[in-house]
This record gives C-alpha cells, sequence and structure tokens, in this order.
C-alpha cells in the first residue's frame, strides 16, 4: 500500500478503523485524545460501525471494555498516563478474568508535579497486572502493534489482555511516513473474534467474576501465569505471519549491530531509533558497539535477552521510568536475567527522560563511553541538574 | 438465584428474585461487590442460573453499560438475535457512595438497563460501616454512638431525586414487603427502553439488629412511618404508589417515626433522654421531605 503521513495516534486509529472492532470504549486524556477523536470521526462518517462509548471516566472505560469482552465482542480502549492509573484496578480484573481486551497507552508521566510528556511511569505501574506489554518505536510500529495485538490477545492459548505502548508526542503527535497494509489484508489477517464463553449465549449462562476463597485464588492466578509462558512463541508466530502480508519482520528483542559488538545499550520506545544512529557514528569511528531494541517488556523475554548479552564486556540499561527507592524498572530485570550466565557483562542503569526531558545524541555517547571506560555509577542520570 | 449463602433474614435475595420475576425476557445481571455477591458467586459453585457479571465494587453500572454496548454491536452485526435485558445489583454504599460516578455516568449515557439498589443503609458486608445512605442517628461501626456522638450526624443522601434529576425514563423506590408494586416497578424498568433505576429498602438484621424474622415487617414499616416512601417517576411525572399513596389519600394512617426508631437496635441510644432532639429532627425530616414529595405528585 502507499506510504501515507499520520502522527503515531491516527496511524493507531487507522488501524482500529480497518479492524472494525464490535466495541471502543474510551476516555480522552492528552497524548492519546488523538486516537479517540481520529476514532470518532469515523464512526461519525459510518467508515465503522463499531459501538462507541464515550465514558465518563478511564475507570468506567475499562469497566465497559471488561463487560463487552465478556460479552463476546472484540473491544478496543486508549489511554495514557493519570488515565492508566486510574484503571489499575480494572487491569488486574481484565487479565484475571482473561479476557483479550487492547489497549493503546500513549506512554505519559505520572503527577505529581503534573506532566504531559513521555516517560514511561504509567506503563511500569502496569507492570504487574497480568497485561502482556509491547512497545513501539515509530509511528510505523505503533501501527503495526496495534493490528498484531488483536491476534495475539485472542490467540486460544494466551487471552490475554494487551497493550501496545508509544512514546507520548515523540511518537503519538509527530507526523511520519509510514506504510499501512490493506484493509481487506488486516481483515484477513486479524480474522473473526472468537471467544470461549459469553454473557450473551443466555442459553448457556456463564457466571464471571466470582468470589475465591483462599481454595482457588492461588491456582487462578497461576493459570494466568501459565497463560503468559505462551505469549513469547505466539508473539514470534504472529510476527512472522505479519512479515509476510506487510513486509516488515518484528522480533521480540531486536539487536543492532551486536554481531560482534562488545557493549550494547538497550532501549524501550523511541529511544532505541536514536541508540541506532549512535551506534552507527560509534562504529564508523572503530567502536566494537550495539544496541537492543526491547519490543515486548511483558512476558519479559529473559533467557532471548541473555542470550544476545552473555560474553558483553559492559550493558547499559536505558529506563524511562524509576522505581524510587530502587532502580529504574528495566534494569533488574536485565541483571536479573544474566545472573545464572557463565560471562555476565558489568550492567549500568541509565535514568533518563522522566516527564519528556530529551535524550540527546551526546548523552547515549557519554552512556557508551561509560561503559568503554567502565566509568559511572550503577545507576546513572542522565540530562537532570543535579 | 438459589443456594445463597446471605444471613438468615437478608431482604436481598428476596428483591432480587422479585426484580428478576418482573421479565419473561432472557437477562444478563452485573453485580458490584457487596454481601450479595460475596454470598451468590463463591467459586467453584454460582446461585446464578442467568448470565452474570461480576468486576468491581464501583462499576457496576459501567460493567453492563459495557455488555449492553456489545449486545448492540453484536446485534447489528445479527451474532446475537434475542431481546436481552440488562440489570445492575449493587448495594447502597456500590450506589450512593463509590460507584455513583459510574451509575451517573451509565444513566446519562442512556444505556438501557435497570439498575437496583439494594439499600439496607450501610456497608454491611464488611461490618455495618457508614454510607451515604445511613440514617441520620443509626450507629454504624464507623459512626458508633458514643458520649459525645449519637452515631451518624448527617440525613442520607436522597439518591432516588439525584438520578431523577438526570431526566432518565423511569426511576422509583420500593419496598420487598410490597411484591406486586416492586414487581411493577422492575417490569417498567426493564422495559424503560433507556436507564431505570430502583431503590429498594433492604432490611439486613445484622446491620439494623432486629430479628430475623422481622425483615418484611421491617421494610413495611420504613413505607408506613413515610421513611421510605413509595413512589415513581415515569416520563417527567411523580407518583406516589401502594401504602404512600393510602397513606396520602387519608386511607392509611401515617406511623411517627418512633415506631421506626424503637424496633431497630442501631437506633437504641435514641431512646435516652439526652438524644431526644434527634428523634425530633429524624421526625422533622420526614415531614419535610413527604410535605415536598406530595406537592411533586401533585397531590
Amino acid at each position: 500500500m502507499e506510504r501515507v503521513a499520520m502522527n503515531g495516534d491516527q496511524a493507531i486509529a487507522l488501524a482500529w478503523k480497518q479492524i472494525n472492532p464490535d466495541v471502543v470504549a474510551a476516555y480522552p486524556i492528552t497524548p492519546q485524545t488523538i486516537i479517540v477523536e481520529a476514532f470518532s470521526e469515523y464512526v461519525a462518517d459510518g467508515l465503522v460501525d463499531t459501538e462507541y462509548v464515550c465514558a465518563e471516566s478511564e475507570h468506567s472505560a475499562m469497566s465497559m471494555c471488561i463487560g463487552a469482552s465478556a460479552a463476546g465482542a472484540r473491544t478496543a480502549t486508549a489511554t495514557a498516563s493519570a488515565g492508566l492509573a486510574f484503571m489499575w484496578e480494572m487491569l488486574y480484573i481484565a487479565s484475571g478474568m482473561r479476557l483479550p481486551i487492547i489497549m493503546a497507552v500513549a506512554n505519559r508521566a505520572l503527577s505529581g508535579p503534573i506532566n504531559i510528556h513521555c516517560d514511561h511511569s504509567d506503563a511500569m505501574g502496569a507492570r504487574d497486572s497480568g497485561w502482556i506489554q509491547i512497545f513501539g518505536e515509530n509511528v510505523q510500529e505503533a501501527y503495526d502493534n496495534a493490528i498484531m495485538a488483536f491476534r495475539i490477545a485472542e490467540h486460544m492459548d494466551i487471552r490475554l489482555p494487551t497493550m501496545t505502548c508509544l512514546d507520548g508526542f515523540i511518537i503519538t503527535h509527530s507526523l511520519e511516513r509510514f506504510e499501512p497494509i490493506l484493509d481487506d489484508e488486516v481483515k484477513k489477517f486479524v480474522g473473526e473474534f472468537r471467544y470461549k464463553r459469553s454473557l450473551l449465549d443466555v442459553k448457556n449462562p456463564t457466571t464471571f467474576g466470582p468470589f475465591d476463597w483462599t481454595d482457588y485464588y492461588f491456582e487462578h492466578k497461576y493459570q494466568q501465569v501459565d497463560a503468559m509462558r505462551h505469549v513469547i512463541p505466539i508473539v514470534k508466530q504472529v510476527q512472522e505471519e505479519y512479515a509476510k502480508i506487510s513486509g516488515r519482520k518484528y522480533d521480540i528483542i531486536e539487536p543492532y549491530r551486536m554481531e560482534d559488538a562488545d557493549y550494547a545499550v538497550i532501549a524501550m520506545g523511541s529511544t532505541a531509533g536514536t541508540l541506532k544512529e549512535i551506534v552507527d557514528e560509534l562504529r564508523s569511528e572503530g567502536k566494537k558497539v550495539g544496541s537492543i531494541k526491547l519490543r515486548l517488556f511483558r512476558p519479559f523475554p529473559s533467557k532471548e535477552l541473555a542470550d544476545i548479552l552473555e560474553g558483553l564486556k559492559g550493558v547499559g540499561v536505558m529506563d524511562r521510568a524509576i522505581s524510587m527507592g530502587a532502580t529504574g524498572p528495566l534494569f533488574p530485570e536485565v541483571r536479573s536475567a544474566l545472573y545464572e550466565r557463565k560471562e555476565r557483562p558489568n550492567v549500568k542503569n541509565y535514568i533518563y527522560g522522566l516527564g519528556g526531558r530529551d535524550i540527546r545524541p551526546e548523552e547515549i555517547k557519554h552512556v557508551y563511553k561509560q561503559l568503554i571506560y567502565d566509568e559511572g555509577e550503577t545507576v546513572n542520570f542522565l540530562g537532570v541538574r543535579i | 438465584m438459589e443456594g445463597h449463602r446471605l444471613c438468615a433474614g437478608c431482604a436481598e435475595p428476596i428483591i432480587a428474585r422479585q426484580v428478576l420475576m418482573a421479565t419473561e425476557k432472557p437477562v444478563v445481571v452485573s453485580n458490584a461487590t457487596g454481601c450479595f455477591e460475596v454470598s451468590s458467586s463463591i467459586y467453584p459453585f454460582t446461585s446464578w442460573n442467568v448470565p452474570w457479571i461480576h468486576s468491581a465494587f464501583e462499576n457496576a453500572a459501567s460493567t453492563i453499560s459495557g455488555v449492553e454496548a456489545a449486545y448492540l454491536a453484536l446485534k447489528r452485526r445479527g451474532k446475537v438475535t434475542e431481546d436481552i435485558r440488562f440489570v445492575s445489583f449493587g448495594g447502597d454504599g456500590a450506589t450512593y457512595d463509590i460507584g455513583f460516578q459510574a451509575l451517573s455516568g451509565a444513566i446519562e449515557r442512556g444505556h438501557r438497563f435497570l439498575y437496583v439498589c439494594l439499600n439496607n443503609e450501610a456497608y454491611m458486608n464488611t461490618g455495618i460501616q457508614r454510607s451515604g445512605a445511613t440514617s441520620k442517628g443509626a450507629q454504624t461501626t464507623t459512626c458508633p454512638a458514643g458520649t459525645c456522638i449519637p452515631g451518624k450526624k448527617e440525613f442520607p443522601k436522597d439518591l432516588t431525586k439525584i438520578i431523577i434529576a438526570h431526566d432518565l425514563p423511569y426511576a422509583a423506590q420500593a419496598s420487598p414487603h410490597n411484591y406486586k408494586d416492586l414487581i411493577e416497578k422492575a417490569a417498567k424498568g426493564f422495559e424503560a427502553n433507556g436507564p431505570a433505576f430502583l431503590n429498594v429498602i433492604s432490611p439486613c438484621p445484622r446491620g439494623w439488629r432486629h430479628d430475623s424474622s422481622k425483615t418484611i415487617d421491617m421494610a413495611k414499616l420504613a413505607v408506613e412511618t413515610c421513611i421510605w416512601p413509595l413512589y415513581e417517576f415515569e416520563k417527567g411525572t411523580w407518583r406516589l404508589t401502594g401504602e404512600s399513596l393510602r397513606i396520602a389519600e387519608g386511607s392509611k394512617p401515617k406511623l411517627p417515626v418512633s415506631e421506626w426508631l424503637k424496633s431497630q437496635g442501631r437506633f437504641s441510644h435514641l431512646a435516652k433522654e439526652k438524644w431526644s432532639f434527634i428523634a425530633e429532627e429524624i421526625q422533622q425530616n420526614v415531614d419535610r421531605k413527604w410535605e415536598e414529595l406530595l406537592k411533586l405528585c401533585k397531590l
């Protein structure tokens, strides 16, 4: 299909238009608003026949998604920041009920102080809620992830809600050229929505969301753990199938110039793109460096990541969020993944970009320099006036 | 709805059965967290032979909104053919307090569903704490009657009127003792072709401190003292029903509030001379609200 110019939010709305979900229930919040605005225009113009509900809050938006999905409807929503935090209680219920709801998260800082710009604290707050979390690097990935998410979440061996994350403003509001795929191909790719049980199957009534005592709760949680174990191979399979129709081959972790690298920096989201630029520059100076884009954060691909990192001399982990009183949330996952490996690299954490603070090329070069010369602390802060 | 584990004398299952009797159509139920939910869905058992969903405390209305949205979409796409009705049950905490926003939003959006408040006037499931529906002067574990403070200091929120201010197609107050009245109101709610609201007084022997055998008597007394008038709001018109209509017409006496207060342990401290003014304030408030209601009903 021809390339078009859209921002990340519009690209997600376009993906939803092509998919034409049964129900979209959402509440507007910056920098997600363009998604629901663009989608509501499609609804107003009759380009989709989705039942579109403007909720009075994100909490109710997710509650409606839960009701709709339990009723056998293909369901999507979008949110950001405080909106995601307001949904927090319902995120656990959506995954606990094994409802394949799709949510676009336009990553934004959490208050206070109030700030509308990008960081990953919102998605990291939802880290343990039982949702699959996929991060995209640019508008093309925001679009592609939005489509693939339906196939992943709705896979009968998974049935877990899935959020596709895109960096607030950096991706949501930046106009980029990208290549959508044809409507028919999208429809064929996602297929018909299937369910295991539906509230609207009145002849076979089902009780959703019962009360668990100590005798069953743990087992139900374990079933979610078990479902998460199926995710990585299925994501890989969906990405392979998507490559056939799009020509774009994704992976859960994408190494860049890592073949003979001694040093690597890992990032999620748009920063992964900047890393590649710097890697090219440093490579031209003869430095044996590479970078790693992590696309799948939950479930965390520990083994796959350790396979790439084992034997390196130094690894920098870029965290666009912080777990107060500890480190960035990605850092311990990476270090833990390497713990049982024989040749463990030095791993350093770089907290950056909180509240939309730009990450500059010189800062990334500084990270590589620190890794090469083994400088800096275990946890470092980039670009903050201390 | 059978095989539940509610307390002996609880009014909630009685009300739920009466409401569900009011339609021949298939129904889907959403339930807020509370006594009614925990006692009817203890895994791996269920008391429900109709589709039922519970997701959280404060969102029975938004959850059913989502179910109804799915119904509209799937019906439009030919994937569902039945004519289905939707009903939510929530206690007063889930309705007056924490779930009020979701309920107000769902009504404003015009989803077609019947919301039933099982109003036992406190958070009974967690051990009798005050809610926005708790009577003035009632003692609960979070508004105990002490030497300085005589139980709850405030009058309850008049939620039925607040809901009516949304200008929805149908809203009513009902009581399980007058089952004919309650079922007729539920039937109107189911067929209202938009959001409908039913606020039902639901005596709680544990929280109200009355004998388990007296539940229906308590509900009746609430109506006879005009503590809980039976009325409905239908397409802009207010109407008294049942005993309340007969009281207004003079064919039935309006009992004093003192009858109501002395019937329950939660008001026992009001019998002290020190707190007698509270009982008077309650009577005055009941009288004022009753007169207001008569005007609204053009009586």
